[in-house]
């Protein structure tokens, strides 16, 4: 009992609204893009960018600029430049997702460290801070995610066929390399989004657990998509509001839901198999 | 017979070294060509040329009329077994090709799919996930995806390399009742020469340059009748 009423507070809540709408938001977006990644094995991309945002909300932070703004267009350019490398195979696909992430991180810490250290501010977009979100942030989350779900489902079946089998949707007249580009660049935009509430650290599971877990017991494409974009809204808002009733922090808490998930659907499939 | 595609003078390049060399030949509508050669011979090259998934070095590659080409790419057996796909959807992707954005797949384009599934003996697979299949069945629904659009062409690499006796020797009257029945033409990459002579009506020998274009009858007399085979 005492628990639905710390809920019903938490609720009354301006920041737990708001957090509770960027999170599903994140969580249908990243979850719709993580199919894609994940059978394409760029599952690592996502965890690479979310270290280029590292350092573009470093360089935010200094000039004062608004993080969520100055990190979507580096954080697309850096997407397409590990595309770039990883096509020329002039570095391998992982390698490049390697060099790029950690230059980043380096450059973010030399970053923070002129602006005088870590401070608070940096910390929250390392790990999401939901006390962080302000309403322009809900309405730029809307706007983008609407973005990101409108590419997929008017690509979906281009989307699907280059993920399948990128030789035979080349042949039939599917520009792979403009789908290829557009994994990246929808992701960069959910990526960005997301740091506000899961933080850089913890983004990318956001994008990699919801997909794995719904492949433990699908069948189709199709029912993979839409069990995964279930999970991961539903584990945004038991781990927003979990968080609330237990104290913990709430990035970290949507992560551990997702955990959770994985490991039932995991136990699911050895058991009938 | 109406010529379908004409090649002339082609040529291919991986760095410095040139794999297919001035390549000539015409393909006719019905035709049932068997690609023959050793390994490294670049009979995959010449494929991936005429489909416009390499960059030709020099010649050209025509088509009359509509290019409409089928194509079972080569160990297309799932490399992974979790792909989490249906039957239905594999199929449905061939038909992307006849689409403009944003390309749906519609409950008229059902219509082609259960057709096709009909065609090749895989109806009751429709709803089955492409990984729980076995090899033949698998080969038989991208043979389904590759044929779903009609295709005037059909160009299939190593089909039968990854199936057992038995169901390469389906395949292989599968495919010759395609060209014989729907008069679709087939260009079928193969290392096996005693099913190509057996089934295919031309044979087209590589080493990275065209030795042999002609009738299966005029293939065998020219290397079996005089002191074997060379």
């Amino acid at each position: 009992m005492q628990t639905l009423a710390l809920i019903e507070e938490a609720l009354q809540y301006g920041f737990m609204q708001r957090a509770l709408i960027v999170g599903v938001l994140i969580a249908v977006s990243s979850s719709m893009l993580g199919i894609f990644l994940v059978l394409k094995k760029y599952s690592m991309i996502g965890d690479g960018l979310a270290h280029v945002s590292f350092a573009t909300v470093a360089i935010a932070l200094l000039l004062g600029a608004s993080p969520l703004l100055v990190s979507i267009p580096i954080v697309v350019v850096a997407s397409l430049l590990i595309m770039t490398l990883n096509e020329r195979a002039s570095v391998h696909g992982d390698a490049a997702i390697g060099l790029v992430s950690s230059f980043s991180v380096a450059l973010g810490v030399m970053i923070s460290s002129v602006a005088g250290g870590f401070n608070v501010d940096l910390f929250s977009y390392l790990f999401g801070s939901i006390l962080a979100i302000r309403s322009t942030d809900v309405w730029f989350s809307a706007g983008l995610t609407l973005v990101v779900v409108l590419a997929v489902v008017l690509y979906y079946n281009e989307l699907f066929a280059t993920t399948h089998d990128e030789a035979f949707a080349s042949v039939i007249g599917i520009r792979t390399k403009f789908i290829n580009h557009l994994i990246a660049v929808l992701t960069s935009i959910t990526i960005v989004l997301g740091i506000r509430v899961v933080g850089t650290m913890l983004i990318s599971s956001m994008i990699v657990f919801p997909t794995v877990t719904a492949l433990m017991v699908s069948r189709s494409f199709k029912t993979t998509v839409v069990l995964s974009t279930f999970i991961a809204v539903i584990s945004v808002i038991v781990g927003v509001l979990g968080s609330y009733v237990m104290d913990f922090p709430s990035g970290a808490s949507i992560v551990m839901v997702n955990a959770i998930w994985f490991v039932v659907l995991f136990t699911v499939r050895q058991l009938r198999s | 017979m109406n010529n379908l595609m004409t090649v002339e003078h082609l040529s291919v390049k991986y760095g410095n070294n040139e794999v297919l060399s001035d390549i000539h030949f015409s393909v006719e509508e019905g035709d049932y060509i068997g690609l023959v050669g050793a390994n490294g011979s670049g009979k995959t090259t010449l494929i991936k040329a005429l489909l416009g998934l390499l960059p030709l070095n020099g010649g050209t590659v025509r088509f009359e009329g509509d290019r409409r080409i089928g194509y079972l790419p080569q160990a297309a057996i799932s490399a992974d077994a979790l792909f989490p796909a249906e039957v239905s959807e594999i199929v449905a992707t061939g038909l992307l090709g006849l689409k403009r954005f944003p390309r749906f797949i519609l409950k008229s384009d059902q219509i082609a799919i259960n057709d096709i599934l009909r065609r090749l003996d895989i109806f009751h697979l429709k709803q089955k996930r492409l990984g729980d299949l076995s090899g033949g069945q698998q080969q038989r629904v991208l043979l389904a995806r590759a044929m779903v659009a009609k295709p005037s062409l059909l160009i299939l690499d190593e089909p039968t390399s990854a199936l057992d006796p038995k169901v390469r020797e389906d395949f292989f009257e599968l495919i010759g009742d395609i060209n014989q029945k729907d008069r679709t033409t087939i260009i079928l990459v193969s290392h096996d020469m005693e099913s190509v002579l057996t089934h295919a009506t031309k044979v087209m020998m590589l080493d990275r340059r065209l030795l042999f274009f002609g009738s299966t009858e005029a293939f065998v007399e020219q290397h079996f009748e005089k002191g074997g085979f060379h």
